[in-house]
Formats: structure tokens, C-alpha cells, sequence
């Protein structure tokens, strides 16, 4: 197969050159130096990885970047915009929602995506969606809090 | 101490870096022709190495080396141990295994490649002849005496016999009147589990004779130590860098063959080295926690009032010593007796050898272990008795604000038990929580309420009682601009210290809190310290540059003095200035910094700069308590335990940031709850490790916590100025015991006096059902 050459990551076209089956993770990582994106089991099951490919979350760890190619993908490094944090950096911010932070540009990346298919979540439907992003912290009852005020920011 | 910053909720220095993805963790760090390592690991719990062949790796595409166990013989030290116990039996910890394998997953052979997939690639074509041998993982069978001996020169499993006794035993067993309980709890293995693995960059330069190590470490300074005896190195040459680290939990405070592996090899080849650990690497070959079975005896008066307890642990060590692992069973029998007065106490541990990976500090570290036990033993004592496990709780208390001192020999700083107690009682409203069991029991509906009024012991420690020393570092540096850089010897990976340090000397020096700056984590930038563990970083660290900020303000007060003509002891450092309290004699502190550095007309015998360093050695531990309530539900269908409502009362001193007080509380609770219900690191009767991957250890998501109730009452310690007493392992202290509680009081109608953790839905359903709990 034809090896990947270019990416369009964080709006800008950026030339790599890997085979495609690589898991986009490691692109992202050793060839970019985008290294705000996070390793934490390399079997899609913390969530630690996550980033955005067309506005929806996917697991870099399991994305070969063959499928990422052509797509926009967003990282944590490109949340920002103009100096100004996400609404969702913010909260997390604001609530504290975080510890050792290494769980956390996943569960910003998922945070964005959910966030936006859902405006107005409840706490359950928080709960529920973020379980599939694990924080050893256990800084979960922050994230919650951080998903709501920033649901509360954008609606308002 | 005018109070603007302590005591806030002020936002964390560290978050803006992390959530923009902007920090460096070890693996973010990249250096020039740096070389990767991958390593061959055992697949056998118990197993004679007959040969490694590694010709086939060698040709692989970029491989450079491979290297054996006996490669390294003679050239790299062994891991070392530094828990020091009378009759210790020690055996050698090699970094790659020599002649015989004890674990799955411990490391046999290293590859060293120029590409980090080139050496995972060429490490699965290492082929290692083995010669397996029997696996002893079971702690009965591995003390008995036909059992096969894991270190043949040691004679046999048991690394040592502490016991600790107290108090009258002959009055307790001759007293006719007294209840007896025997119970066994079994204290399952649990991993640590960090989101960010282990890993470490080494970097020896050869020009220079110098090395420089990046690990995910919480003891950058011992670290340092050790690698450089371990390679043979002079320490001033060999600097430790914890960079950003990813969580811990106590399984990064540790020595590991890895970290010396990579300098080794980074010393042969003159090249940066790499190691990132697989998520299965971490859960095979990171310490684990916990792994204790505790045999019980509860001598007690038909008041509840409890007066002997008597306790025969066998604690799992695994197949070798890290560098605390027979030190942490030590502190169940320390803190066995929780926060009561219970007249006597016999404790025997035995350390256990098991082909199974090492156990080490896992948050808590040996205090789960104790408060589960002792407040499992109040729950039972008062379902025997017929009574409210408040009752019997208090009527074991030590009054309030006396000096306490156990039949285990502990002294407990201050302390007010009963005030937390009170305090969960009204928070979760227990009254009302007990008639609404009764009421939901009558229609065969199973609510249970659990209590747990723990003690713990922390800020470790005074240096006589640590096995590495205890004591810590700050340093407080005014630079000639008035900004200001604080010097830790922690190291804190989440806990938030930048934070609470900045505030502590921002309140001390009357400078805006943006203004100063704290770094720790590199031994070549800050001075020697300990590290971040056992709940010591703001107690102990925190309170050696309080004591550094002091020195600083009695130079600068001498400086100010000078210049209003006033003393320096009416001086006040507020608002950027130092000034008597009426400000009417007022300088501006950068005034004064600009006195110190140019030097011009110091008074005499005050030395230029302001810089200072404080070693602060604690006189006693800490022993935070609280109280916390569980409100659980069982799912009549399937067993399954629903968390409904946590209240948790802490007391851990002094509160420096409330924030930073509360997400310590919540991250504990996480931990404590996932062991209660459904954590745990299964290894089968041939050492295999059953639960492998994240899907399998079963550590907890969002979806299965309810929201926690959190309050706190302060009482301050004497032990440190600042009056902290540490709260990083409250939490899981507390929490285990209170969810244990609370499901076998949804179950009492149901005759069931315990069931083992974790609680997982097949055990009580079958307990639903009338069979066994014990069953798995």
C-alpha cells in the first residue's frame, strides 16, 4: 500500500511519511512531535489517546493513519484558538479536573465531541458517555462537574 | 499570619501546561540518536533459564546488542531493598534474571535497537529455553513445610516473623466473660495502575563522565543514589530528572531493573537510551499492592467494649524485595488498632515469598490494610452484640484531646474522633437512613449503611523510624527582580504542591502568588530531599520551606530595619511591602531584594543574596482521621452492588487549599471504592496473571460512582508549624471498610457475617441465592 505522505492536523496539511497500517498515535507522537496526545494501554480501552477525526472521537492508538489520511483531525494541541482556551479546557480549569493530567487531553478530545452531540447532558448521560476514558486519579466527580459548566457556557 | 492564601481555593499552577497537552512526560522527551530497548520477559512463574539464544534477534534490522542476565553480572548492581527488619532473609535482585526465573514477566534479556518497534520486533525472537518448575502463588501452601522453595538458599518462603504485642493477655484470656470472634479476611492484590506507565530516558555522555536519567519516578534524589552504585558511577556525576509524571500511587517510589538496565546501556554505547513500559509490562512488572490474608481474633466485652485483638497476617511479597516491600505489611500491625482503645494486641506478620511479581506501596501502603481489619472487627463485634456500629464505636474511643498512646506502642498527635462521627452522622443523615432500611426490609429490599471512623498515619516521618530518612528540603530564593523560585526535595506527579507551596510562601513573604515559582523533580537544580509518598509532601516539604521563608524574612526584616530605623521585630511582610503594622514606616519589598544582591551597606555579619535552605526533620508522623458513611443498594436480581451515597468527614489538619483537600479526598475514594467492589490482580494456581490487561483489573470508570459528599473538620497538628497533616491516602484508607460495611449490613438478614473483596455481583448472588459466600 501507498505510503501517507500528508495529514491535515489542526487545520494546517503537515507532510509525514509512514506506512499506513501505523497506529496514528505514533505519527502523532514521533513524527510530529504532537506529543499532547498520551499512550496509556495501546489497546483502545483508557481513552487516553483520543482525538478528533472529523469532529468525531476515535482512539489514535487503534486509528491506522492509512484511515486518518484525508480527514480532519483535531489534538488536544489544537483546541485553543487564538490564545483563548475551549470553553471545555476552561471548565476543566475552573473545576479543578485534573491531577496528574495524563488522562486529560483524552478526556478533553472525547469531552469536545460529546459535548457537542450532546449540548444539554445530564449528569448520567456524562457518567455513562465518559466511561469508556479511564482516570486513575479518580478525578471523575470534577470531570462531571467540568462537563456541566462548560454545557452551561456554550448554551448560555 | 495574615491569612489571603491559605485556606483558599486557589486554581493550580500545573493545569494550564496539562490541559493544552503542552507538559513533557518521560515519553514526550526526545533526544538526538537516541536508542530504544525492549525487553524479553519470562512467560513462567517458576522456571530454570537452560539458555537464551539471541542470535536471530542480533540480525534483525537495527539491533544493536542484546544482553542476558549474565552480561550484566559483575557490571550492573543488584535493585535494592532499603527496608531494614531484624532477620530480614534478603535474596539477590538481579536486574536481568540470572539461572532461574520467579515471576511472569520478569525480565530476562534486554534488546537494544536504533527504533523502538525494531526492539519489541527483535525481543520476540530472543528464544529462551526453560526448564519450569512449580509455582507457589497460594500463601498457605507456600509456609508450609513441603513447600517448594522459591530462593533455595534461603530455605524456605518466609522473608521474616515481626511480632508486635501489647497490653495484659493473661487478664483477656482468663476472663470467663469475654466474646470471642475468629474471622479470616482475605486483602486481595490489587495494581497501582498510573494512567502514564513507567519509563525512563538515560543519557550518558561520555565526554563529560556524565549521566543524566529522565524517570517517571516519585524519589528523584534516592533514585540518584542508587543508580550510581548500581553502575558503579560517582554520584556527583549522575543527575535524576522527574520530569512531568503521569500518577503513581506509590509504584513509582521504587528502584526498578529497567532504570538500571538503561543507564547501563546508555553507558556502553555513549547514546541516549529509551524505555517506555507496555500497559502489560505495567500490570505484570510494576509493583502491586495489598495481598494479605489476616487471621482474627476478637476478644469482647458483651458492651461492645473490645479488649484484645489478636491478628496472624501473612503478607504476599511476591517473588523478590523492591525497595520498600517488606516494610509495608509492617504498618498494618502498627495502625491494627485504628483509632480505639483496645487493651491488648498481639499481631504476628509473616513476609511471604510467591512466584509472583513484587508487592510494594500501593496508596495506603499497609494502613488499608489495618483499617479494614480493625473496622471490619468493629462491624462484627457489633452484629454479634445486637448493636448499632455507632455504639460500639464510640464506646471504644479514646476521650477527646488527651494524648493517646496504643498497646501497639503508637502515640497519636491530636485527634478528636468523636467530632467527625458526629459530623457523618448529621451529613448523611444516618437516623433517617436507618428507618428507611427498615422500612425497604420489610418489602425484602436489601439498602445497607456502612461505617468507618479510621485513623491513618502519614507526613512520613521522623528520620530514626524511616528506612531511608524522613526529613526534607526547601529552598526559598528571592531573585535580584523580586520574582521568587521555592526549591522542593518532593516530588509531587498530581498532588498539586506547586500550588500549595507557592501559596505558602506568597502568605509568608506578602508577594503575589503569581510572582512565585516552585521546581522540583531534578537533582542537579534542587537540593537533596526525599521525595513524594507516605502523605509527606506539604507536611514534611511544605514545612521546610515555611521554615525557609522564615529565614529569608528574618534576613530581609534585618535589611528593612536598617533602612526605616525601626526593629526588626515589629516588621510585617504585606501588599509587596515590609512594613511596621500601622504602616507608618513602609519599604517596598523589591527595595529591599535590591539591598541583599548589591550589596552596598549590609549590616554587619549579613551575608549578599537571599537565598535559603531549610532541612525540616519531623518530631512525630501525623495521624489524619475522619469518618465516612456508604449507602449501598443490592440489585435482588443480580447481585450487583449500586453505590447510591458516599459521605466522607476527613480531618487532615490544617486545610492549605481546599481544591487541592478535596481532589486528594476524591481520587482516594475512587481507589478505596474500586477494592471494595471490584478491583482486583488475579494470578492462577501456575502464577499465570489472569487479569492482564485494563478490561480485566477492573479499575473503575465514571459510570460507577455516585456523586461524593465531601466536609472536613480541622484539627491541627502540633507537629508541624503549618499545622498539616497530610491527606493523599485518606481516602483509600477510609472508604474500603465503610463500602465493606455497608454491604453486609444490606445483607445481615441474610445471616452472611463477610465476604471477601472485591464484592463483585457472583458472590452475592450467590449469597442472595443461600449458597456460599466464599465461592467464587
Amino acid at each position: 500500500m501507498q505510503r501517507v505522505r500528508s495529514l491535515t492536523i489542526n487545520g494546517q496539511r503537515v507532510a509525514v511519511d509512514a506506512e499506513p497500517a501505523t497506529p496514528l498515535l505514533t505519527v502523532l507522537r514521533d513524527q510530529l512531535g504532537l506529543t499532547g496526545t498520551k499512550y496509556g494501554c495501546g489497546e483502545g480501552q483508557c481513552g487516553a489517546c483520543t482525538v478528533l477525526l472529523n469532529g468525531f472521537p476515535r482512539r489514535s492508538c487503534q486509528t491506522a493513519v492509512g484511515v486518518a489520511a484525508g480527514k480532519k483531525i483535531t489534538t488536544i494541541e489544537g483546541l485553543a484558538r487564538n490564545g483563548k482556551l475551549h470553553p471545555l479546557q476552561q471548565a476543566f480549569l475552573d473545576e479543578g479536573a485534573l491531577q496528574c493530567g495524563y488522562c486529560t487531553p483524552g478526556m478533553i478530545m472525547t469531552g469536545v465531541a460529546f459535548l457537542r452531540a450532546n449540548p444539554h447532558p445530564s449528569e448520567a448521560d456524562i457518567r455513562r458517555f465518559m466511561q469508556g476514558n479511564l482516570c486513575r486519579c479518580g478525578t471523575y466527580p470534577r470531570i462531571v462537574a467540568a462537563f456541566r459548566r462548560a454545557a452551561a457556557i456554550k448554551s448560555s | 499570619m495574615s491569612s489571603k492564601l491559605l485556606g483558599e481555593r486557589i486554581k493550580r499552577k500545573e493545569d494550564p501546561r496539562l490541559i493544552q497537552g503542552r507538559s513533557h512526560y518521560v515519553d514526550d522527551i526526545q533526544l538526538c540518536g537516541m536508542l530504544y530497548l525492549a525487553f524479553v520477559r519470562s512467560p513462567h512463574a517458576h522456571a530454570e533459564i537452560k539458555a537464551i539464544h539471541s542470535e536471530a534477534a542480533q540480525k534483525m534490522p537495527g539491533v544493536l546488542a542484546v544482553y542476558t542476565g549474565a552480561d550484566l553480572e559483575g557490571r550492573l548492581g543488584l535493585i535494592p531493598c532499603a527496608a531494614g527488619m531484624e532477620g530480614l532473609k534478603v535474596p539477590p535482585h538481579p536486574c536481568l534474571a540470572l539461572r532461574r526465573v520467579r515471576y511472569v514477566g520478569e525480565p530476562v534479556a534486554v534488546v537494544v535497537a536504533s527504533g523502538r518497534y525494531q526492539a519489541v520486533d527483535a525481543a520476540a525472537q530472543v528464544e529462551v529455553d526453560y526448564e519450569p518448575l512449580p509455582a507457589i502463588t497460594d500463601l498457605d501452601k507456600a509456609v508450609s513445610s513441603d513447600s517448594p522453595v522459591i530462593h533455595e538458599s534461603l530455605g524456605d518462603n518466609i522473608a521474616f516473623v515481626a511480632k508486635l504485642e501489647g497490653g495484659d493477655w493473661k487478664a483477656v484470656e482468663s476472663d470467663a466473660s469475654l466474646k470471642v470472634i475468629r474471622q479470616r479476611l482475605v486483602n486481595q492484590r490489587l495494581a497501582p495502575l498510573s494512567m502514564e506507565t513507567r519509563g525512563v530516558v538515560a543519557s550518558y555522555s561520555p565526554g563529560e563522565d556524565t549521566l543524566t536519567v529522565w524517570s517517571s519516578t516519585q524519589i528523584p534524589h534516592l533514585l540518584k543514589t542508587q543508580l550510581a552504585v548500581m553502575t558503579g558511577m560517582d554520584e556527583a556525576r549522575v543527575r535524576v530528572i522527574a520530569p512531568e509524571v503521569g500518577g503513581a500511587f506509590g509504584s513509582k517510589l521504587n528502584v526498578y531493573a529497567e532504570e538500571g538496565v538503561a543507564c547501563f546501556v546508555s553507558r556502553q554505547f555513549g547514546k541516549p537510551v529509551k524505555w517506555i513500559e507496555s500497559r502489560r509490562e505495567n500490570l505484570m512488572a510494576t509493583i502491586h499492592g495489598r495481598d494479605q490474608i489476616d487471621d482474627l481474633e476478637i476478644y469482647f466485652r458483651p458492651d461492645g467494649k473490645v479488649m484484645g485483638l489478636k491478628c496472624h497476617i501473612l503478607a504476599n511479597l511476591g517473588a523478590y524485595h523492591q525497595l520498600l516491600t517488606p516494610a509495608i505489611p509492617t504498618l498494618t500491625a502498627l495502625m491494627i488498632l485504628g483509632c480505639y482503645n483496645i487493651p491488648a494486641v498481639f499481631v504476628e506478620t509473616k513476609g511471604v515469598f510467591t512466584n509472583t511479581m513484587s508487592t510494594d506501596a500501593y496508596r495506603g501502603a499497609g494502613r488499608p490494610e489495618a483499617t479494614y481489619i480493625i473496622e471490619r472487627v468493629m462491624d462484627m463485634v457489633a452484629r454479634e452484640l445486637n448493636l448499632d456500629p455507632v455504639e460500639v464505636r464510640l464506646k471504644n474511643f479514646p476521650p477527646p484531646g488527651k494524648d493517646i498512646v496504643l498497646a501497639t506502642g503508637v502515640s497519636y498527635d491530636t485527634a478528636n474522633y468523636q467530632k467527625t462521627l458526629k459530623k457523618v452522622l448529621t451529613l448523611s443523615g444516618y437516623k433517617k437512613l436507618r428507618r428507611e432500611q427498615a422500612r425497604l426490609r420489610k418489602k425484602g429490599k436489601y439498602l445497607g449503611i456502612g461505617l468507618s471512623t479510621y485513623v491513618e498515619i502519614c507526613a512520613m516521618g521522623p528520620s530514626s523510624r524511616m528506612p531511608a530518612g524522613g526529613w526534607e528540603s526547601g529552598t526559598v530564593r528571592v531573585e535580584p527582580t523580586g520574582k521568587v523560585t521555592v526549591l522542593s526535595g518532593t516530588s509531587p506527579h498530581g498532588q498539586g504542591e506547586e500550588t500549595s507551596f507557592a501559596q505558602i510562601v506568597a502568605e509568608e513573604l506578602g508577594v503575589p502568588y503569581d510572582d512565585v515559582t516552585v521546581y522540583h523533580g531534578d537533582t542537579n537544580q534542587v537540593p537533596m530531599g526525599i521525595g513524594t509518598f507516605g502523605s509527606r509532601t506539604t507536611a514534611v516539604g511544605g514545612t521546610a520551606i515555611y521554615h525557609a521563608a522564615q529565614r529569608i524574612k528574618k534576613k530581609m526584616a534585618r535589611l528593612a530595619a536598617v533602612k526605616l530605623g525601626a526593629k526588626p521585630s515589629e516588621l510585617v511582610f504585606r501588599d509587596g511591602k515590609i512594613e511596621t503594622e500601622d504602616g507608618s514606616k513602609s519599604v517596598k519589598f523589591g527595595e529591599v531584594v535590591g539591598e541583599a544582591y548589591f550589596a552596598k551597606q549590609l549590616p554587619p555579619g549579613l551575608a549578599p543574596g537571599l537565598v535559603e535552605n531549610y532541612v525540616f526533620e519531623p518530631p512525630n508522623y501525623t495521624y489524619p482521621f475522619g469518618a465516612h458513611v456508604a449507602v449501598v443498594e443490592i440489585d435482588n436480581e443480580t447481585g450487583e452492588v449500586n453505590l447510591r451515597n458516599y459521605f466522607a468527614v476527613d480531618d487532615c489538619g490544617r486545610i492549605l487549599n481546599p481544591m487541592l483537600v478535596d481532589g486528594q479526598i476524591h481520587g482516594g475514594l475512587a481507589q478505596g471504592i474500586g477494592q471494595a467492589l471490584w478491583e482486583e490482580h488475579v494470578y492462577d494456581e501456575n502464577g499465570q496473571l489472569l487479569t492482564g490487561t485494563l478490561m480485566d483489573c477492573a479499575a473503575p470508570r465514571a459510570h460507577q460512582f455516585c456523586w461524593f459528599e465531601t466536609a472536613n473538620t480541622e484539627t491541627r497538628t502540633p507537629v508541624n508549624p503549618l499545622g498539616v497533616k497530610g491527606v493523599g491516602e485518606a481516602g483509600t484508607i477510609g472508604s474500603t471498610p465503610a463500602i465493606v460495611n455497608a454491604v453486609m449490613d444490606a445483607l445481615r438478614p441474610l445471616g452472611v457475617r463477610h465476604i471477601d473483596m472485591p464484592l463483585k455481583p457472583e458472590k452475592i448472588w450467590q449469597v442472595l441465592r443461600g449458597g456460599s459466600p466464599q465461592v467464587v
